[in-house]
């Protein structure tokens, strides 16, 4: 059996699914920026697909700048998540309400 | 035939370890895990060709982003149970509908953009990582310099961010000393 463009594209589906699943139902932050990393996993696997299967490596020049992102908003997110737990000695979102409009 | 075996195998590992991910209420599970997957992941670059891809995949997350969420989970003691939050129904049925309206767009996406062409087409004779490196320092130079300089102001985001009063060591001090430097804290947030 042939493995075609389609299964990586619905694999990548299914990978982002679990992520927003992750963002959606996580409280501790901790656990959000794992969600997050799922997503950004997810959509690598659809670029390096796409770069295979048409022979264009625009997809895996995408995919490299993702990791880059990835790897700076952990390191910006967790120096955050360290100052906010140095005051409040919590990282759960709730705690987070004090803008209530 | 062995293209299929692994694409299924490594299919099925990877849902099931980011599955464990969101799902468990232990974060050194969900940290374990987590890893495992990006591994997995790699997997797949290497079958696809893109084995540079996959190296920096490996390196960069189960190397870096690993090591600093270790230190993360060691720093906010997330060895008890994580609360979660439930019970919100809109939200399951919003995000269903959000799943399934991917899967549609998936599907069809392939259908519609039929005439695609490759832009910057792979050269023949070269390895992966050859032509990467000519896409790279040609087409995607500046791209790239500026995804240095992003790096850079992350690099001294995070140290200004978690550099504060790391040359205290709470080890070193007395319970006394500890106890002064809370109050101060206190007095200075407050």
């Amino acid at each position: 059996m042939e493995i075609g463009l389609n299964h990586y594209l619905v694999l990548s589906t299914i990978l982002f699914s679990i992520g927003l699943i992750g963002v959606m139902r996580r409280k501790n932050l901790l656990m959000l920026f794992f969600a997050t990393e799922i997503l950004l996993n997810a959509v690598n696997v659809g670029f390096a697909a796409i770069s295979h299967y048409y022979g264009d490596l625009t997809g895996q020049m995408f995919a490299f700048f993702v990791i880059a992102i990835a790897a700076s908003e952990l390191a910006v997110g967790l120096g955050l998540l360290i100052v906010w737990h140095k005051r409040h000695g919590t990282i759960d979102l709730d705690t987070m309400t004090s803008m209530r409009g | 035939m062995f293209e299929a075996v692994a694409f299924y195998l490594f299919a099925f590992l990877t849902i099931a370890m980011f599955y464990i991910t969101v799902t468990t209420a232990q974060a050194l599970h969900a940290l374990t895990a987590l890893a495992a997957g990006m591994i997995f992941i790699s997997a797949f670059f290497f079958i696809l060709g893109a084995d540079f891809l996959g190296a920096v995949q490996i390196i960069v997350y189960t190397g870096a982003v690993m090591a600093l969420y270790a230190f993360g989970m060691m720093f906010f003691d997330t060895t008890r149970e994580v609360k979660e939050k439930n019970g919100n129904k809109y939200i399951v049925t919003g995000l269903a509908t959000l799943a399934a309206v991917l899967i549609v767009v998936i599907f069809v996406t392939p259908l519609v953009s039929t005439n695609m062409h490759a832009f910057y087409p792979m050269v023949e004779g070269a390895g992966n990582t050859q032509t990467v490196g000519l896409v790279l320092f040609t087409k995607y130079l500046i791209p790239f310099e500026v995804a240095a300089v992003m790096l850079l102001v992350a690099m001294v985001a995070g140290i200004v961010l978690a550099g504060k009063k790391m040359d205290l060591s709470l080890t070193l001090m007395d319970a006394k000393q500890i106890q002064e430097i809370e109050e101060n804290d206190k007095k200075v947030l407050s």
